[in-house]
Formats: structure tokens, C-alpha cells, sequence
């Protein structure tokens, strides 16, 4: 067997960023290959250039610009809402027993509730406006958030607790002193994951009754069997997820760089 | 008045899933004075870290009192300082911050804090280490910090589990030997779990063997030997008197946990 592939052994950095280009390289050039070589209708599957020469005239005629800037901001408001209520949350039933007894069950439950089966009734209960779309983030994000929340903390190293207690801290001490430093990164990790899942349901809550965001682009492209314009607003949507993971990666890394490696 | 009593310490673990209760500790009664460096010597298993958790207030006796300086224990706190066989230092925090937390539960002004915190990395030979973090240093060094942030709060009595239970040989030894000179400087009573005979006797001034399960004191042996003590009493006649003696103790418990096992 070749010495590279030995069960979990690392690679060479230089070689690893070959390999992820390789991957993206060999995805356009298979696309190029089904288009250009006539495999493929140009009705059912643009062709990369005319991809591109889509996306172009996208920024340039249609202000696809501020689409993406309304769908940024609706993810990024209902995710911040998210958080802010899944996090404390998450940590109080971390800590807490009864509190993780009451709530669990019923957050169990409810993050099987499908956001987008949600849409209609918030379109009943708010209209069609931002509050709707932005709410359809929330109920996607902040149920799965709770629960990883809770799980991290609940994992939290018991003898750095004890440790803590032998050394005179109380209750309060314990979980902010603690458990809350104990459990940042790995709770700024479930962030980011979590944020990829808003993503998907941003563009779901678009696809019905809105009048702008990279959704309801896709959705009117559609109407013109414009697949270059589907494409590119897909992979804008990718480039956006790739950009904000790196960040988050990025800040992860520097906020806690105690954790790395772990 | 003795600076510990334990008073008919008993304790039984409750069985998990029908299982049958488990019983780690035999009614057990100790005197500890002011001064004394005791250590319990026994063989895994034998209750020694479930009577020492007991003292240091992390479990409830299922019968039973601790009193320290004549005061019952109801639970973990600071004038009793721990050091466990696990690295607890706080990952986030730096040495010198992790030396501090106990002083910062306490309120202490942030001035003290590092006055004190520095005065007790000095003495056990980590100046110049104060903004590491935990990550960065060796298991010894980590063991030496968490002395450090116990003795800093200046407890009553100090007590240790395996402390050096996961170093190496040498580093074992001169842990002992910077443990016993710290001892030796302030004779802070001290109750060290150890299962090295060779280590109980090196630094005690009195040896408390133990039984297999369900753990109970199976003798007291004053250690003879003068102070300042250094290494070089473990070549001496006396030292190999109790080693021998010891030796003798602790097989027959040994063989006695072992043919349970089966």
C-alpha cells in the first residue's frame, strides 16, 4: 500500500492545497466537458462561460448586488437571534439539570419541526416582509443550537469543575469562570456549523413571496429558463458560505488559540 | 485537637442498572495532627481517592464525619487545597492566571493576586513560565502550577491524589523531593494518595495503609527517618526497613484485589 495512504496520517500542506484545487479543477473541467462538448442541452445546464457572462450581467443590469445584500442580512439577523437565545440557554442547561429537564424534550421535538413547513403560517402570522423570512431562520437555527449548547457543556471536563470548587470558586464562579471558557470554542464551532445550515433555509424562505435576496433571483430565473443565472446565484451562495467559514475558522483561532489542536 | 478527624467514614456507591451497590470504604477512622505529612499507601481500588475526595468535601460520605480543626465538612472549599491526578489546569488560562484563580474567587485585589501568585511559582521553580498556558508545558511543570494554585490560597491542609501518578520516573522523584522541601519549609499537613511505596514512605511522616475493597485502614506506621531529608534516604538501611515491611503489606492486599477480580 502507498505510505500516503496510511490510515490518518497527515499530508504535506503544499500537497493538501493541490488536492482542493485538483477537486474544483476537475468539477469545472467534467462541466465544460458535458456543455461544451453538446452532452448537454444549454436549456437544461449552462455552460461555465455563460455562467459567468450571466453572473456578469447579473451586477451590472439587475443589482444583484443588493440581493445578496438583503439574503447577508436576513441570515445574519436571524442567526444573531439564534444565538442569542440558544446560547444562554444552551449553557443554563448545560449547567442546570432541572433546567435541561424541562426544556430538553420539548427542544428535542421541536428541532425536528421543518422550517420550511413554517413558511405558511408565518406568512399568516407576518406578512411577507423581512420579520417572515428572517423568523424562518430563527425557528431553523435555534433549536439545533440549543441542543449542541447543551451537549458541550454537559461534556465539560468534571475534574476542572472540582478543581475549581476545591480552590474556593461557588456556583456562580463554576459556570462563568469555568464552563463558559471551557465551552467558547467549541460553542464558536457549533456557531459556524449551524450558520452553514441557515444558509439552506434563507434560500428556501426566499423562494417564496419575496421581492429580493439571491432566492427569489433564482426563483425569476427560473421563469426565463435562465440556468446560467441559477447556477451563479447557487455558487454565489457557496462563495459566501466558503468566505464566512474561513472567518469564523479565522476567529476561532484567534479568540481561543488555547484550544488548538484539540 | 487533632487538625482532622474522620469518624466512622463509610461509603457505598449505589449499583447502576440493577447492578449490586458497590462498597469502596469500610467505616474508617483517622486522626490527622497539625503538621503531620500522612500517606495513604494501597493498592487500586482500595478506596484511598474515595476517602481523600471524602475529606476534600467532593463526596458524601454514606456515613460518617470529617471534621476539620473540629468543624464538620459539608463540602468542597478552599482551605483545603487539592491537587489531583489529572492535569486541571485551566487550558484558557495562563500559569500565572490559573495560580490567581482561587485568590480572584476570593476578591482579592488584582496586585495581590499576582504578588502571591508569583511568590509560589517562584518557589516551585516556574518563574519565568507565568504567561505560558498549560498546553505549553511539560506534565511535571503542570503539576508543579497546580501545587502552586492550591498552596497560594493558603489552605489548611492540602491534599493530593496521585499527584505525580502520570509522570515519568525522574521527574516523579524530584517532584517528591521539591514537595517535601516545601513541606519541610512550612509543614502544612498534608494527605497525599499514593499507591509507590517508595514515595509514601520518602516523604510521610506517617504511612496509613490500606486494604483492598472495601477499603480499610490496615495499619499506621510512624516514619522514622530525620529531616531534612534527600534523596539519598532511600539508600539507607532504615528506609529499605520499611520498604520491606510495606512491600509485605501491600502484596498480600494486592493479591487479595487481584484473585477478587477473577
Amino acid at each position: 500500500m502507498s505510505p500516503l495512504f496510511t490510515p490518518l496520517k497527515p499530508v504535506a500542506p503544499a500537497l493538501r492545497t493541490v488536492l482542493g484545487i485538483s477537486c474544483f479543477v476537475l468539477f469545472f473541467l467534467g462541466w465544460g466537458i458535458a456543455t461544451y462538448g453538446g452532452f448537454v442541452k444549454p436549456l437544461f445546464l449552462a455552460s461555465p462561460g455563460d455562467t459567468l457572462a450571466a453572473g456578469i450581467a447579473l451586477f451590472r443590469e439587475f443589482g444583484f448586488a443588493e440581493d445578496i445584500a438583503v439574503t447577508v442580512w436576513r441570515v445574519f439577523a436571524g442567526f444573531v437571534m439564534a444565538a442569542a437565545l440558544a446560547v444562554p440557554l444552551g449553557i443554563l442547561m448545560g449547567a442546570f439539570k432541572p433546567v435541561e429537564g424541562f426544556f430538553e424534550a420539548f427542544v428535542s421535538f421541536a428541532r425536528y419541526l421543518p422550517a420550511s413547513a413554517f413558511i405558511p403560517l408565518l406568512i399568516l402570522w407576518a406578512g411577507v416582509g423581512e420579520l417572515q423570512k428572517i423568523l424562518v431562520i430563527f425557528i431553523g437555527s435555534v433549536f439545533q443550537l440549543v441542543i449542541m449548547v447543551t451537549v458541550i457543556v454537559s461534556g465539560i471536563r468534571t475534574d476542572l469543575v472540582e478543581a475549581a470548587y476545591t480552590l474556593g470558586a461557588k456556583r456562580d464562579g463554576v459556570v462563568l469562570r469555568v464552563l463558559l471558557p471551557a465551552a467558547a470554542p467549541q460553542i464558536f464551532e457549533a456557531l459556524r456549523l449551524v450558520l452553514g445550515w441557515a444558509w439552506t433555509y434563507v434560500i428556501v424562505a426566499e423562494l417564496v413571496g419575496a421581492s429580493r435576496g439571491i432566492g427569489h433571483m433564482i426563483i425569476d430565473a427560473q421563469r426565463f429558463l435562465d440556468t446560467g443565472q441559477m447556477i451563479f446565484g447557487i455558487f454565489v451562495i457557496g462563495v459566501i458560505g466558503l468566505i464566512t467559514d474561513l472567518l469564523f475558522r479565522a476567529l476561532n483561532a484567534r479568540l481561543f488559540p488555547w484550544a488548538k489542536g484539540r | 485537637m487533632s487538625k482532622l478527624s474522620i469518624r466512622n467514614v463509610e461509603k457505598t456507591f449505589p449499583g447502576r442498572n440493577n447492578t449490586a451497590p458497590t462498597r469502596a470504604l469500610e467505616p474508617t477512622s483517622l486522626e490527622v495532627a497539625d503538621n503531620d505529612f500522612i500517606t495513604i499507601l494501597g493498592p487500586s481500588g482500595c478506596g484511598k481517592s474515595t476517602l481523600l475526595r471524602i475529606v476534600a468535601g467532593l463526596e458524601t460520605p454514606s456515613a460518617g464525619e470529617v471534621l476539620l480543626e473540629g468543624k464538620a465538612v459539608s463540602g468542597p472549599g478552599p482551605d483545603r487545597g487539592m491537587v489531583f491526578q489529572s492535569y486541571t489546569l485551566f487550558p484558557w488560562l495562563t500559569v500565572r492566571d490559573n495560580v490567581c484563580f482561587g485568590l480572584r474567587e476570593r476578591g482579592l485585589p488584582r496586585a495581590e493576586q499576582l504578588a502571591v501568585a508569583d511568590r509560589f511559582l517562584a518557589q516551585v521553580g516556574l518563574k519565568g513560565f507565568e504567561n505560558h498556558h498549560p498546553a505549553q508545558l511539560s506534565g511535571g511543570m503542570q503539576q508543579r502550577t497546580a501545587l502552586a494554585r492550591a498552596l497560594a490560597n493558603d489552605p489548611k491542609m492540602l491534599l493530593l491524589d496521585e499527584p505525580f501518578g502520570a509522570l515519568d520516573h525522574q521527574t516523579r522523584e524530584l517532584m517528591q523531593e521539591l514537595l517535601l522541601g516545601i513541606w519541610e519549609a512550612d509543614r502544612k499537613t498534608v494527605m497525599f494518595v499514593t499507591h509507590d511505596i517508595d514515595e509514601a514512605i520518602f516523604m510521610a511522616s506517617r504511612v496509613v495503609v490500606m486494604s483492598a475493597r472495601p477499603g480499610r485502614i490496615k495499619c499506621d506506621i510512624p516514619i522514622e527517618l530525620p529531616h531534612p531529608r534527600s534523596y539519598k534516604v532511600k539508600t539507607t538501611p532504615e528506609f529499605a526497613a520499611y520498604k520491606e515491611r510495606l512491600t509485605e503489606e501491600i502484596r498480600v492486599e494486592t493479591i487479595k484485589a487481584v484473585t477478587m477480580e477473577r
